[in-house]
């Protein structure tokens, strides 16, 4: 028996909201959708003219106009309300799902639904003639799903669930080519590396479940703004295993090192992970929780904050030497990711938020771009690239507009979100921590004024001639650019900060600081940051040195060695974690494996036999097939005997029939 | 009057039918056999037929229709029997064991 209710609490914070009506109870449609669509483009995809494109393309499509309409309700009148669908119970455990539509739920909805419309139009011209198109297509509607399943989930469980499906569809999307080793090992990678931090996520949400009794994620931030001992309790461990899992998928140092492994799947799927769908799960799992870790584990933000600087620049730095232009973007994301953790670290939900929402759109349009440009010099590397500014303009013109946002120079997007983040480590008083995350700034203006020069100035070092991509690869960079121009207009403090209004429309109130108007210190520091890596960049790259000399000028051979070395955490991987247990533990396991297991098997192998020769010889062949032997040839002997009768002689017939009826008679007579 | 005599008689002539049937080698002889037998079995009808007084007279009805189909009988028997002495040469019953297995 399905039973819908909703509940809705009375609000603290944001001052009016509605329930959203018929349009929120039917936003389960957005998220079961990309299901059916996967399941449809698997069956029936080949047998279309565009190979189940269509339907990836129809669905998205769906989603970004439900989720726009979403979205204009959300600004007009504000919008916070859950559904649950209860499917069963097991004892006090009731097993729920259902979605949520509230402010922040809307924004990932928003994000998702444009990043990936955008992304699957440009992906059915970049994914051309490439080996398994539909299920590509396949793939990316279910990683679409999966990311909705996930920020539309009212309680702990669907989340885990939503969670672990991105998981898979990463792995299947990174190892699209899987026929190459490394490409394999890269979705691998990706996969067990996000297992790990999993663990800690499924932990935490053990602990806070048995702590609270409920999954629901609503009941759970009431229980942990009005002191609920026994939560408080477990706070600062739940809030920890809940940044664990955080970590692993939204790419944490010392977690982080599968993302730029990522980089193997085809481009639109790193647009897609890094912009709208994998990666913003951990800041959502974060923003979401909010209010518990305001509320209960502020001690665990501590641990947040630091991950996330340590995250910012650590990234940063390795984005510097990186050769391949997709690798740069990754690193360039990690980082990225650093500072939207480190703002919910320092208590900036919004400013969190607010960093996703134009990071999405211009580090889609970045991806993109590189994409473009792989797809045209038909290589990832930078010394392969280069003059691509005449050849390519439309790609070159909306790399340069997300290279602006992304280094944060007024008035693009990522100006105002790195600002509001800035501003929040600034007035938090996390001085040393606002210095580094200045740094971070100049740092990613560097890395991607060196990565543009390298693309785009100085003279073609590759092979062939490029030319511009396709308008439908072209025509989705063009509006992402619009995005990323226009994205961060919408929280402007002291002018518009409507953003702060949607996000904040929660049934959980947040209680946060909201710069009423800039802060002019962080601002210039922000901005002279950035400034100063663009002119540093442009200056050792383009002037010092020519594009060709690529990274001539400026390698200090001993920290370019531990950078390019991405601080030889994979080697300590490699050598303290992964190669001990191939050499001991598997050691152990194959042994048991051998003696124990194999040799069971064996045995049960011959004792089989044995039994089913015995079984062959004496049961089947002595009895079953000896008695249908027997009785087949005693009917044949029979039938020799019998037949002598049937003379042919008709006269002989009636002998016998008549000597029939007179021995009949007879008995009847004697009888009766 | 009594019925027994004409009862003894059909019994003699069903009794030569079976007799003629069993033991005469000429097919021709074997079909009048079974002719004698049905005129016994007709002999009955009627007999019974008149003992028993029945007003609808449904013994010799049947009788009537027993020699109809005794006539077709023979008629094809006759042509069978004609047919086989066309193709074997004699009409000895003896011959004819195409059945035999």
């Amino acid at each position: 028996m399905v039973n819908i209710n909703s509940i809705s609490f009375l609000a603290e914070g944001k001052a009016t909201y509605t329930d959203g009506g018929a349009v929120a109870e039917y936003t389960w449609l957005i998220v079961v959708l990309p299901f059916l669509a996967a399941l449809l483009i698997t069956f029936f995809g080949k047998f279309l003219p565009l190979k189940g494109a269509e339907i990836a393309l129809a669905t998205i499509g769906f989603i970004f106009t439900f989720s726009s309409y979403l979205l204009y309700l959300n600004i007009t009148e504000g919008v916070a309300s859950e559904f649950f669908i209860n499917v069963g119970s097991i004892g006090s455990f009731d097993l729920e799902f259902g979605w949520v539509v509230d402010g922040l739920s809307i924004m990932m909805y928003f994000v998702v639904g444009t990043v990936a419309s955008l992304v699957f139009i440009y992906a059915t011209n970049y994914m051309q003639g490439e080996v398994r198109y539909t299920f590509f297509f396949t793939s990316l509607t279910l990683f679409a799903g999966s990311m909705l399943v996930l920020v539309s989930s009212p309680t702990l469980l669907q989340l885990l669930i939503g969670w672990e499906l991105v998981g898979v569809c990463s792995y299947l999307l990174i190892g699209h080519y899987w026929e190459k080793k490394e490409n394999s090992s890269a979705a691998m990678k990706a996969f067990i590396t996000n297992k790990i931090a999993d663990v800690g996520l499924m932990i935490g949400i053990i602990v806070l479940a048995l702590s609270t009794g409920t999954m629901r994620i609503s009941e759970i931030l009431y229980q942990s703004t009005h002191d609920y001992q026994s939560l408080k309790s477990v706070a600062y461990l739940a809030g920890v295993l809940l940044f664990i899992g955080a970590m692993g998928k939204s790419a944490q140092f010392p977690l982080h090192v599968w993302l730029p492994d990522a980089m193997a799947g085809p481009t639109p799927v790193s647009a897609l992970m890094h912009a709208a769908t994998m990666v913003t799960a951990g800041v959502y799992l974060l923003a979401r929780m909010f209010p518990f870790y305001q509320g209960m584990a502020s001690q665990a933000l501590d641990v947040v904050l630091l991950f996330g600087v340590i995250t910012l620049f650590a990234a940063g730095l390795i984005a510097i030497v990186q050769d391949d232009l997709k690798k740069v973007l990754a690193y360039s994301t990690v980082s990225q990711l650093g500072y939207m953790v480190a703002a919910i670290g320092s208590g900036a939900y919004t400013a969190a938020l607010f960093h996703l929402w134009t990071h999405a759109f211009f580090k889609a349009l970045l991806f993109l771009g590189a994409g473009s440009v792989i797809h045209a010099v038909h290589s990832n590397s930078m010394k392969e690239m280069g003059g691509l500014r005449k050849e390519m303009p439309r790609t070159y013109t909306t790399f340069i507009l997300g290279t602006i946002a992304l280094a944060g120079l007024p008035p693009l997007a990522g100006f105002f979100s790195k600002d509001e983040i800035l501003a929040s480590l600034n007035h938090g008083g996390y001085s040393a921590y606002f210095a580094i995350a200045v740094a971070g700034a100049f740092i990613t203006a560097f890395y991607m004024t060196r990565a543009v020069v390298l693309t785009f100035f100085g003279d073609y070092r590759g092979n062939g001639h490029p030319h511009e991509s396709d308008s439908m690869m072209t025509t989705p960079l063009i509006v992402l650019a619009g995005f990323a121009i226009t994205a961060g207009w919408v929280n402007i403090p002291g002018i518009y900060t409507g953003f702060t209004d949607w996000v904040t429309t929660r049934k959980n109130p947040i209680v946060e600081y909201h710069p009423e108007s800039f802060d002019y210190f962080a601002l210039s520091s922000g901005l002279l940051a950035g400034l100063a890596g663009i002119g540093l960049a442009y200056y050792v790259y383009q002037v010092l040195g020519k594009p060709e000399d690529g990274d001539e000028k400026i390698k200090v051979e001993p920290v370019w060695n531990i950078l390019e070395n991405k601080y030889y955490l994979d080697d300590f991987y490699f050598k303290y974690i992964i190669n001990p247990t191939k050499s001991t533990l598997s050691n152990i396991v194959d042994r048991f494996n051998t003696n124990i297991l194999d040799r069971a098997v064996n045995m049960f192998g011959t004792a089989a036999t044995f039994l089913g020769n015995i079984v062959y010889e004496k049961f089947d062949q002595g009895g079953i097939d000896k008695a249908l032997n027997v009785s087949s040839s005693s009917t044949d002997a029979l039938g020799a005997r019998v037949k002598l009768l049937q003379t042919g002689k008709a006269q002989q017939y009636i002998m016998y029939f008549l000597s029939g009826v007179i021995v009949i008679s007879l008995l009847i007579l004697l009888v009766l | 009057m009594s019925v027994q005599p004409f009862l003894i008689a059909a019994a003699g002539l069903f009794s030569i039918g079976i007799y003629g049937i069993l033991v005469r080698r000429n097919v021709v002889m074997v079909l009048l056999s079974i002719e004698l037998i049905l005129n016994a079995v007709n002999i009955n009808f009627v007999v019974f037929n008149a003992m028993l007084g029945d007003a609808l007279l449904q013994g010799q009805i049947f009788t009537i229709f027993i020699i109809t189909i005794a006539a077709a009988e023979v008629g094809i028997g006759l042509a069978i029997v004609l047919m086989l002495f066309r193709n074997r040469k004699t009409a000895n019953i003896d011959e004819f064991d195409l059945l035999k297995w």
